[in-house]
């Protein structure tokens, strides 16, 4: 069997007074893709807040084991640092920084934790070109501040983007197909299958099942209230597709 | 935007005797750190050019008047400044300008953070008077608090003795955008560091609001005590 990159058992996570996840079990082997898919207010997004270190979600039984390590230990940079990457459902703006200027502090924050010298400006640069080219990303981005007035495909292919720069062991990808057009969903989907080795893995969290027409998971899953009801092969999607989620 | 009739009778403030006078055609261009109390008082002639950018670092309390009299139709005034404070810092700024003659734009943009209890305070009165038509006049103040006692007020004040203008100042008080913070920190960079980041961004455009890029010296000096914070 292939090591387990990520485990998780029996996870509880509330936000306020209200419990989302009760008792999620999951485990993601290396090189695999997955995808969580489910009813909205299953707790999809709870699950990806949870496994990326969002404040405001307190998680109140269970645990979730990275490479061996207690991923709930972990600040948010440092689950970064270890290799998890979410591309966000919502992206933010932030005014001001420049996507260069992000995705330098990133890079060499990460490297700096790995015990590695930042790169050089032109080796920076070189990188920068070499993973924009690999998501049909415009230059002229590269001087855009981050996220400030893309449209919703621009903002995923921005995510796909900083996931090539930032090269993670497991990504999760958040409702990445809602706002996409098929073409940004093309290119969307080309990325994250570019950047597909048999070292990472990646976990897609979606409602509606056009993304993975086009980026192919090996193991389908189920939550509804909470739970993971139902583990499956790809045949799961066609079944969900035909007749929703009333049977699980 | 309000009327001539609504704001009672005009009374016309004298110029400053030391305002230094700008001549016609002429352009001036003041970058400068303050501490302790410092005045500046300017009187621009007709086709001239101020710009004033004022920054305030981390250390001794300060009191800063600004002045600037349009004297002359199609005079250009940008005023702009940064503050950074903390501990039982104390900071005033105030800013008045003074449209007497037609054509004339004044641009505001002062940008503040204020740490720990310090304490700030902006007041920025334009006044318009009676025959300066088509001025334009705005200003902007936006703080940000970074804790429960710090202290940040702010005092517009608008005059209008003319109907033919364009005015208006906005003002905000706010914390670090912890959404921001998040996306960043899940990407990596540090919280210290996205902190930085997220009040470097806040301040550049108060330093760059003169029309060119702030020198190294006055950037730097900036991200400096903001790392500091």
């Amino acid at each position: 069997m292939n090591d387990i990159l990520l485990d998780i058992k029996n996870l509880h996570a509330s936000i306020g007074e209200r419990e989302i996840l009760r008792g999620v079990d999951l485990q993601i082997g290396r090189g695999e893709t997955h995808a969580v898919m489910g009813p909205n207010g299953a707790g999809k997004s709870t699950l990806s807040a949870v496994l990326a270190g969002k404040p405001d979600y307190r998680v109140t039984e269970g645990s979730v084991t990275f490479c061996g390590r207690d991923l709930l230990a972990m600040k948010p940079e440092e689950r970064a640092w270890a290799g998890i990457f979410l591309s966000f459902q919502y992206p933010v703006e932030i005014p001001g920084v420049t996507i260069t200027n992000f995705m330098k502090a990133a890079v060499n924050a990460k490297r700096s934790a790995l015990g590695l010298e930042a790169l050089s400006a032109s080796e920076f640069l070189k990188m920068m070109k070499e993973k924009m080219a690999l998501v049909q990303m415009k230059g002229e981005f590269a001087k855009r501040e981050v996220n400030v007035g893309f449209s919703g495909g621009e903002k995923k292919r921005n995510e796909i983007f900083q996931m090539a720069m930032l090269e993670p062991v497991l990504s999760i990808l958040d409702e990445t197909d809602s706002g996409l057009d098929v073409d940004a969903l093309r290119i969307v989907a080309d990325g994250v299958n570019t950047l597909r080795t048999p070292q990472t893995s990646a976990i897609i969290i979606t409602h509606y099942q056009r993304l993975l027409e086009y980026i192919k998971p090996s193991v389908v899953h189920v939550l509804k209230n909470g739970r993971i009801v139902c583990t499956a092969g790809p045949e799961l999607v066609d079944r969900i597709e035909q007749s929703g989620y009333d049977e699980f | 935007m309000m009327s001539s009739k609504d704001c009672g009778h005009y009374v016309e403030r004298p110029v400053p005797e030391d305002a230094l006078r700008i001549p016609a055609g002429q352009e001036r261009s003041v970058v400068k750190f303050i501490s302790g109390d410092e005045r500046f008082a300017f009187a621009l002639e007709e086709r001239s050019q101020l710009s004033l950018c004022i920054v305030i670092l981390p250390g001794a309390d300060a009191s800063v008047d600004i002045v600037a009299d349009m004297l002359g139709e199609y005079a250009e005034a940008r005023l702009s400044g940064v503050y950074v404070c903390r501990g039982r810092q104390k900071v005033e700024l105030r800013v008045q300008v003074n449209h007497r003659a037609a054509c004339c734009s004044s641009r505001q943009l002062f940008k503040g953070v204020a740490a720990e209890a310090s304490n700030t305070v902006f007041s920025g009165r334009i006044t318009v008077a009676p025959g300066a038509d088509l001025t334009e006049a705005f200003q902007e103040n936006h703080n940000l608090l970074l804790s429960d006692t710090a202290r940040a007020e702010t005092r517009p004040q608008l005059e209008i003795y003319t109907d033919d203008v364009a005015c208006s100042h906005g003002a905000t008080l706010g914390r670090l955008d912890l959404e921001e913070q998040f996306y960043m920190r899940s990407r990596g960079i540090p919280e210290e560091e996205a902190k930085v980041l997220q009040m470097v961004s806040f301040l550049a455009p108060a330093l760059s609001f003169g029309g060119s890029a702030p020198s190294a010296e006055f950037s730097e000096a900036v991200e400096e005590a903001v790392r500091a914070l």
